[in-house]
């Protein structure tokens, strides 16, 4: 017996083992909700009426993973910064009034959402460069469907990773460069995702600067004083189905590598100094499926390498690209040049570039064999392009009997322009692009 | 007036050569639209063939008809009309016969094709310049009794205009490409019709490249709703010189 009875003790103290065991794996489930409801999101109402009665209050006394919602209404609370990881969120488009003495909304902190605000008047000062919505040395933040207007600069990311910003209106009415910023000012940041925001009247519509590793998918750009997209020093970015149109210089993409752009539209960008698409010092880029409309000129070179040009459209520019004897090693294939006044220029006699199997409506060849190649070389760039190069008025005397005359038989035995500035290959038909 | 002006328009529809000027002109827009396969292409052709034939057409047809008139001229001198008013019927009539023609023959397929506005300034260049070349024939016909001597002239004119001229400023141009000429470019251009004509059409039809660096400077003139006003009224200048001249010489003439 005493042997079943130390079994039975010795059972009792292993099954209390157990049951404590037990309780143990058990705690964290049932203490659970007691962490929860001491970090529980809160949502603190800002406006008339509510519980807060400025943004700043509301602010202050949120904390981590709350929740502003802002009541319609005007509010001018000079600038305000936001420190902790919230959501802010405008109901009835709340108008945050920066009086033009104060950048208006200061993101210093991770995880931050700013939705549905419209923010105007922010200072204007080229000291501090203010902005509606400044986001300082801050990741993942969310800046999406707000509304800018006549801000100095409108989003300006600095130091940040893994922003977005999405949906967004911004307009300015500044008359002068120097008295507007950017539209979306992104400076030193990476992996950035500038999604469907419309831009017009700033300096440039969107500006990257030492970004890297980031998207620009389905933008405006209207009526910039500048650019439309302004790229330096920003590597491995993609731009893709945006829209600049009627911009004082168009966009340019200097000083890069590894730039995708795909599915744009360059339109009505018109002016000595404005290109549909500015190269200066870009090389290893990608361009297809682009269109570029009414341009005084489409696409302008400048010391550019390794840029592969596929499958674009150029349509009723002055002149489709511009190409600089400085550039080497570009392919320009499977393209459409329709309606240009003059499909190509260039500065020098000599070319390393290639061309191939592009269509050029200006071609005058046949194609015996039909196999949809023409059988004669074109030469992209006629006598009139090279003397209104070198001796611009000339222009005035373009389409004249004479003129038609020299161009011509400058095609029949090429004399002035480069021999190998040459489409080996052009196609008989447009590509259906 | 109204009376001589219908007997001078009936006798060139039934001399049949404004009509069949009319059907080629007609012919040769709707295949050049026809044939190109963009617009574009197709007013180009049309602009070689407006600046160059519509002036030839108009300069030698009415320089012969004029000669031929004279019988009729001197016919009706004998009753009691103003002499400033046979050949100012004279000069209506034949310009009007032609401008229908060409309304009729270009006009018509160009607003089917083109835009309105590249369309309206191309009409609108065609018939100043039939009507600037019919009144240069006028002249020239009047300077001399010689017939063959007239229709040179005429044909010696519009050689100058259509093509020589072109040829000259572009000389000046690489002589003077050191300084800056744009300004009396824009003044020599003003010098011959064909050319003003040209510039007002490419300001429509090359507007992307007009925009470039010396381009803004000629957009600036003859874009503007001034410069419009201004060579519209250069080419009516074209008009009224050569026929005033010449009416003065037909009012003195010894028939």
């Amino acid at each position: 017996m005493g042997t079943s009875i130390r079994e039975k003790y010795c059972y009792r103290i292993s099954s209390l083992k157990m049951l404590i065991r037990f309780y143990l794996l058990l705690m964290p489930v049932l203490l659970l909700p007691e962490i929860c409801a001491a970090n529980a999101t809160n949502v603190l109402r800002v406006g008339k009426g509510q519980s807060y009665g400025s943004i700043k209050a509301a602010i202050a006394a949120s904390s981590h993973g709350d929740t502003v919602i802002i009541s319609a209404g005007l509010y001018q609370e000079g600038n305000i910064i936001i420190d902790k990881s919230i959501f802010i969120q405008g109901e009835g488009k709340p108008i945050l009034d920066g009086q033009l003495k104060f950048e208006i909304l200061s993101v210093k902190a991770n995880h931050v959402t700013i939705k549905g605000l419209v923010l105007k008047n922010s200072g204007r000062s080229a000291m501090d460069d203010p902005g509606a919505i400044k986001v300082y040395d801050a990741s993942n933040v969310l800046i999406e469907g707000n509304t800018l207007l006549d801000n100095y600069f409108g989003v300006y990311l600095q130091y940040s990773k893994n922003c977005i910003v999405k949906n967004n209106f911004i307009r300015a009415t500044q008359l002068l460069e120097h008295q507007s910023g950017n539209g979306i000012h992104c400076w030193k940041s990476d992996s950035l995702q500038i999604i469907g925001n419309k831009t017009y009247g700033h300096r440039d519509g969107i500006y990257f600067e030492f970004v890297t590793h980031s998207i620009i998918w389905r933008n405006l750009a209207y009526n910039n004083l500048r650019y439309g997209l302004h790229f330096m020093f920003s590597n491995d970015n993609a731009y893709i189905s945006n829209l600049f149109k009627n911009n004082g210089a168009g966009v340019a993409v200097m000083f890069t590598k590894k730039v995708v752009m795909i599915n744009n539209s360059f339109e009505d960008n018109l002016g000595d100094a404005a290109y549909g698409l500015l190269f200066k010092e870009i090389s290893d880029c990608y361009l297809s499926g682009n269109k570029f409309i009414r341009n005084t000129t489409g696409i302008f070179f400048d010391g550019s390498n390794r840029i592969i040009i596929e499958r674009n459209i150029f349509k009723e520019n002055g002149w489709g690209m511009r190409l600089q004897a400085n550039c080497m090693d570009n392919v320009i294939q499977l393209n459409n040049f329709l309606g240009n006044t003059f499909d190509m220029a260039t500065n020098g006699s000599l070319t390393l570039n290639m061309f191939s199997e592009n269509y050029w409506d200006k071609y005058q060849g046949y194609d015996l064999n039909r196999d949809k190649i023409g059988d004669v070389p074109y030469h992209p760039l006629s006598l009139y392009a090279v003397i209104v190069e070198q001796n611009p008025p000339a222009m005035l005397l373009y389409r004249s009997f004479m003129v038609n005359l020299l161009d011509q038989s400058e095609k029949l035995s090429p004399s002035l322009t480069p021999e190998n500035f040459v489409d080996n290959k052009p196609s008989m038909a447009p590509h259906n692009l | 007036m109204i009376r001589l002006l219908k007997y001078v328009i009936l006798d060139i529809v039934k001399n049949k050569i404004v009509i069949a000027y009319c059907i080629m002109l007609a012919l040769f827009t709707w295949s050049a639209f026809g044939l190109e396969d963009n617009v574009s292409k197709g007013i180009l052709t049309l602009l070689n063939i407006m600046l160059l034939a519509v002036p030839l057409v108009s300069v030698l047809f009415a320089t012969i008809y004029v000669y031929n008139s004279n019988e009729f001229i001197e016919l009706l001198l004998s009753h009691p009309v103003k002499r400033s008013v046979i050949w100012k019927a004279l000069f209506i009539g034949l310009s009007l016969s032609m401008v229908a023609a060409f309304i009729i023959g270009t006009g018509i397929p160009l607003l089917f094709f083109a835009d309105f506005s590249t369309a309206l300034i191309m009409i609108v260049a065609g018939c100043m310049l039939t009507i600037i070349f019919v009144a240069i024939a006028f002249l020239s016909s009047i300077l001399t009794r010689d017939k063959a001597k007239g229709i040179g002239i005429a044909v010696m004119l519009w050689l100058y205009f259509a093509l020589l001229f072109d040829g000259l400023v572009l000389f000046i141009f690489f002589q003077f490409s050191d300084y800056p000429i744009e300004k009396p470019v824009v003044l020599l251009s003003a010098l011959s019709p064909i050319d003003l004509c040209r510039i007002l059409i490419l300001l429509q039809l090359d507007v992307s490249a007009m925009m470039g660096h010396t381009g803004a400077i000629f957009k600036n003139y003859f874009g503007s709703n001034l410069g419009l006003l201004v060579s519209f009224l250069l080419l009516v200048l074209w008009v009224a010189v050569p026929f005033y001249i010449s009416l003065r010489k037909f009012k003195k003439k010894d028939l």
